[in-house]
C-alpha cells in the first residue's frame, strides 16, 4: 500500500505541474543558482564591533557574557563553576585540554543514559560559530561540543566561543556550515523561553534555563 | 474538533465569536504585542524586502520542482538511515503513524518501569500537520496516549480546547484562564498566575515524561532535499527533548515543506522568527539528517503527506498558497481574525492563510464561506515573509466558489444568481440605473436609523438582500448622487479651467458651491 501511495502522490504532483516542464538536474541547478539573493551576505563591522554586538544580543536574551583572554579560559570556567556551587557538570569528549580546569565537578560524557544525564546540573562546551546579529550559538556533534542531549538536559550551559568563530550575520554562518550540513546542528539563541502566554517572552522552560558565554578575545 | 467538513459557516460562527468579549480582548492584546515586536525587528533589517523576495523565489522554485526535490530528499534521508513513508490523505497518514508508534511503544513496553510495564505513550512537538489529520484521536483509539509538550498545545490539550492560531495555538487564553486549567489538570491548587509560575508548572509536569517516554512525534518546518535533513524551529526546548531523547522519532511533514538546499535556510531562519514571534531568532533551531550513531533517536521515520496539497498545486493561480512557512504573521495583521479569533474559521488553519488553505485542502465544497472572510485590505500580503499574495488568491477562490455554484441547476436558480443577473441588467442601462438609485433612496427611508452622529445606517435589509446586512451594517445612500451633484454644479469657464476644482476657488470671496459632505461616487 505504501509503495502505491508513493507513486500516486508523485503522479499527482507531476500532473499538477504539467504547465511547468520537468527539469533535469542541470536545469534545476541553473534555476537555483539564478535565484535572487540581494540580502546582506557580507559583514561590515570590525571585529570589536562584532563582538560587542554579539554580547549585546546575548544580554537581550538574558544570557550572561564574560570576556576572557585565551590563556584565562580554564580559570574562568573554574570560577563560573565555583560561583554556581561546583555542582556536577558535564564535559563533551574532545573538549580542549588547555580550556579544562582541574575541577572535581567536571565529568567527561561517556554514553550516559538520559537519566544519568539528568544528574548533571551543568554542561560546558565549545561552539562551531556564533552569530552577532541574532545572538545565536551554533552547536554541532563534533569534538568539544558533543551530542545534542548533553547541552539539553543540564539546567546550565556554559559555552566557550572564540572570537574568530563569531560571524556577523546568518548567511555567513551558513557559509561556515556548508562543509558539514548533515551533522546534527542546533542554533541556540539564549536560554530556553516561551512566548505562549500572552505573547510575552519569558525565560526558562525545558531547555537550559541559564546560559553563560565565555567570549575568548585575544 | 475543528473539522472544516462539519464546521458551520464562518459568518454564523463569527457573529457569535464577536460577542465573546473576553476572547476578543485576549486576541487583541496578544496580536498587538506580537505585531509591535515584529515591526521593531523587521525595521532593523535594511534588507528585509530582499529577504522576502529571496524567500518567495526559493519557495516558488522548490514548489515548482516538488517531485524532483521530494525524491532527492527521500534518497538522502534514506541513505542517512531514515525511513520515508508517503501518505495520500489523513487516514493513510494516521494509519502509518499509529502502526509505527504501536511497534515502537510495543518494543519499549518490555522494559518495566518501577515494576509496571511502560504504558503506551508518545511525546509530541507542536505540529499543525498532526492537528490537520487529527492524529491524537487516532492514537488514543489505538491505546496510545499522546502528550503535547509545547506549552500552548499543553494548554489546549488539558483544557480540551482547540487551537486558534498556527504559532500560538492558545492565543485566545489569558494567564488567569491558563492558571485555572493547570490548577485543575495538574492538581496544583496553589498555582499563581505569573507567566513564570505557569511555565515552571509546565516544566515540572513534562520533565518526567521527557525522561521516560521513548517515542516522539514531530512535524517539520523544512525538509532539505540536498541533504535529506529536517529542520524544526522552536522556543521552549520541548522540541529538542522530543527530537533528541527518545529511541524512535516519527516526523510528519506536508509535501510542501521541501526546500532545495541547505543554504536556503539562511533566508528562512531569518524571516520566520521575525515574522512569527517578533524575535531576531527563536531560542532553538534543530537540524538533523537521518540517524546519527550516538546522538539522538536511532529509529527515524518521515511521513510525507499529500492530503489535498496536490490539488492546490494543480490550481496555478492558487499554487503560491503552498509557499507558506506557517509564521502566522497574516493572522496577527488581519482585522477580521483580530475580531473573531481563530475558532470561527472551523479549521486548524485560521486567519488569512487559513481562508485560502482550508477550502483548497478540503475541496471547494467545504468551507465555501472562508474565501469571503476577508476585507481584502492587503495587510496579510504586506507582512508575509514569502510574499504570498493572499488577496489575489482569495479573489481567485471566490470566483471558483461562484463558478462551482453556477455549474448546478440549483445554483443558477439561486436568489444570488438571479439578483446578480438583475444587477447586470441595471448596470447596463443609464436609465435603469438612475431609476434604481431613486427607488433605493425611497425604499431606504423606512429602514435607515440615525447612529447618533448624524449618519444614517441600515442594520437589516429585507428579503434576500438581508444576506448582506446579516454580517454587516450598511451605510444609507446619500441624499444626492455624484451624478446629480455633477449636473447641478456650475459649468466650466471659457478658458477651460474647472471652477469647481477643490482648492482652486474661482473667486477670492469663495462663492463656489461646495460639494455636499455626503456625496459618494455613484
Amino acid at each position: 500500500m505504501n509503495a502505491d501511495a508513493r507513486s500516486v502522490v508523485l503522479g499527482r504532483i507531476r500532473a499538477a505541474l504539467n504547465d511547468h516542464p520537468q527539469a533535469d538536474a542541470a536545469q534545476l541547478n541553473a534555476e537555483w543558482l539564478a535565484l535572487p539573493r540581494d540580502y546582506n551576505q557580507q559583514g561590515h563591522l570590525t571585529e570589536a564591533e562584532r563582538l560587542d554586538l554579539l554580547e549585546d544580543r546575548l544580554h537581550d536574551y538574558g544570557a550572561e557574557v564574560t570576556r576572557v583572554a585565551g590563556h584565562e579560559v580554564a580559570a574562568a570556567i573554574a570560577a563560573v563553576l565555583a560561583m554556581r556551587g561546583n555542582r556536577p557538570t558535564l564535559m563533551p569528549q574532545g573538549f580542549p585540554a588547555e580550556w579544562t580546569p582541574e575541577n572535581a565537578a567536571l565529568t567527561m560524557d561517556d554514553t550516559f543514559s538520559t537519566r544519568e544525564l539528568d544528574r548533571f546540573q551543568g554542561v560546558v562546551t565549545g561552539a562551531t560559530a556564533a552569530i552577532a546579529e541574532t545572538g545565536s550559538l551554533v552547536l554541532q556533534d563534533v569534538a568539544g561540543q558533543g551530542r545534542r542531549a548533553g547541552t539539553l538536559i543540564p539546567d546550565f550551559h556554559l559555552c566557550v566561543v572564540r572570537a574568530e568563530d563569531v560571524v556577523e550575520n546568518v548567511p555567513q554562518a551558513f557559509a561556515r556550515l556548508a562543509a558539514t550540513p548533515t551533522l546534527p546542528t542546533t542554533f541556540v539563541s539564549g536560554p530556553s523561553a516561551t512566548a505562549d502566554i500572552e505573547m510575552t517572552r519569558i525565560k526558562g522552560v525545558h531547555g537550559p534555563r541559564f546560559l553563560h558565554v565565555l567570549l575568548v578575545d585575544g | 474538533m475543528l473539522d472544516p467538513r462539519t464546521a458551520r459557516p464562518f459568518p454564523i460562527v463569527a457573529a457569535e465569536a464577536v460577542r465573546d468579549t473576553q476572547m476578543r480582548g485576549n486576541v487583541r492584546h496578544a496580536t498587538e504585542v506580537i505585531q509591535n515586536k515584529r515591526a521593531r525587528v523587521v525595521a532593523e533589517r535594511g534588507d528585509w524586502q530582499a529577504l522576502r523576495e529571496a524567500g518567495k523565489r526559493l519557495r516558488e522554485h522548490a514548489i515548482r520542482n516538488m517531485d524532483a526535490y521530494l525524491l532527492e530528499f527521500e534518497r538522502n534521508c534514506t541513505r542517512a538511515g531514515g525511513t520515508v513513508h508517503w501518505a495520500r490523505d489523513a487516514a493513510e497518514a494516521q494509519a502509518i503513524v499509529v502502526k509505527l508508534a504501536s511497534e515502537a511503544v510495543g518494543a519499549s513496553a518490555g522494559t518495566p518501569t518501577a515494576g509496571r510495564p511502560a504504558p503506551g505513550e508518545v511525546i509530541k512537538i507542536k505540529s499543525m500537520t498532526t492537528e490537520e489529520i487529527h492524529l491524537n484521536g487516532a492514537l488514543e483509539a489505538a491505546g496510545i496516549r499522546p502528550y503535547e509538550t509545547d506549552l500552548a498545545e499543553l494548554i489546549i490539550q488539558l483544557g480540551q480546547d482547540q487551537p486558534s492560531h498556527i504559532v500560538v495555538p492558545a492565543l485566545h487564553k489569558n494567564r488567569q484562564q491558563i492558571r485555572e486549567i493547570f490548577r485543575r489538570e495538574m492538581q496544583l491548587p496553589e498555582l499563581g498566575e505569573t507567566p513564570q509560575e505557569l511555565a515552571e508548572a509546565a516544566r515540572q509536569f513534562l520533565r518526567e515524561k521527557f525522561l521516560r517516554v521513548e517515542t516522539a512525534i514531530s512535524g517539520a518546518n523544512f525538509l532539505i532535499a540536498e541533504t535529506g535533513g529536517v529542520c524544526v524551529v522552536e522556543s521552549e526546548g520541548n522540541g529538542r527533548m522530543c527530537l533528541t531523547l527518545p529511541k524512535t522519532l516519527i516526523t510528519i511533514a506536508g509535501i510542501d515543506k521541501v526546500v532545495a538546499r541547505f543554504r536556503d535556510l539562511e533566508v528562512l531562519v531569518q524571516t520566520l522568527p521575525r515574522s512569527a514571534t517578533g524575535e531576531r531568532m527563536n531560542p532553538y533551531n534543530s537540524i538533523w539528517t537521518g540517524v546519527r550513531p550516538g546522538d539522538g533517536p536511532q529509529n527515524f521515520h518521515v511521513v510525507l503527506l499529500d492530503n489535498g496539497r496536490t490539488d492546490v498545486l494543480a490550481d496555478e493561480p492558487a499554487r503560491q498558497t503552498l509557499h507558506c512557512i506557517r509564521c502566522g504573521a497574516c493572522q496577527n495583521a488581519c482585522p477580521v481574525y483580530r475580531e473573531t479569533g481563530g475558532h470561527a474559521y472551523g479549521s486548524v488553519y485560521a486567519g488569512p492563510i487559513g481562508a485560502i488553505l482550508t477550502p483548497q485542502l478540503l475541496g471547494m465544497q467545504h468551507a465555501q464561506s472562508l474565501p469571503y472572510a476577508s476585507s481584502l485590505c492587503g495587510a496579510c500580503y504586506e507582512v508575509c515573509p514569502v510574499k504570498i499574495n493572499i488577496p489575489e488568491v482569495l479573489i481567485h477562490l471566490r470566483s471558483r466558489v461562484v463558478k462551482e455554484q453556477a455549474a448546478s441547476i440549483s445554483g443558477r436558480l439561486h436568489p444570488e444568481a438571479l439578483a446578480m443577473r438583475a444587477a447586470a441588467s441595471v448596470f447596463r442601462s443609464e436609465r435603469r440605473f438612475r431609476a434604481a438609485q431613486r427607488a433605493g433612496r425611497m425604499a431606504m427611508k423606512t429602514m435607515a436609523r440615525d447612529d447618533g452622529a448624524g449618519q444614517p445606517w441600515i442594520r437589516s435589509l429585507p428579503g434576500y438582500l438581508g444576506g448582506w446586512t446579516s454580517v454587516r451594517d450598511l451605510k444609507a445612500m446619500p441624499k444626492q448622487t455624484f451624478r446629480e451633484w455633477w449636473e447641478q454644479r456650475p459649468h466650466r469657464t471659457a478658458d477651460g479651467q474647472d471652477r469647481n476644482k477643490p482648492g482652486v476657488p474661482d473667486h477670492p470671496t469663495g462663492t463656489t458651491k461646495q460639494p455636499p459632505a455626503s456625496v459618494e461616487s455613484a
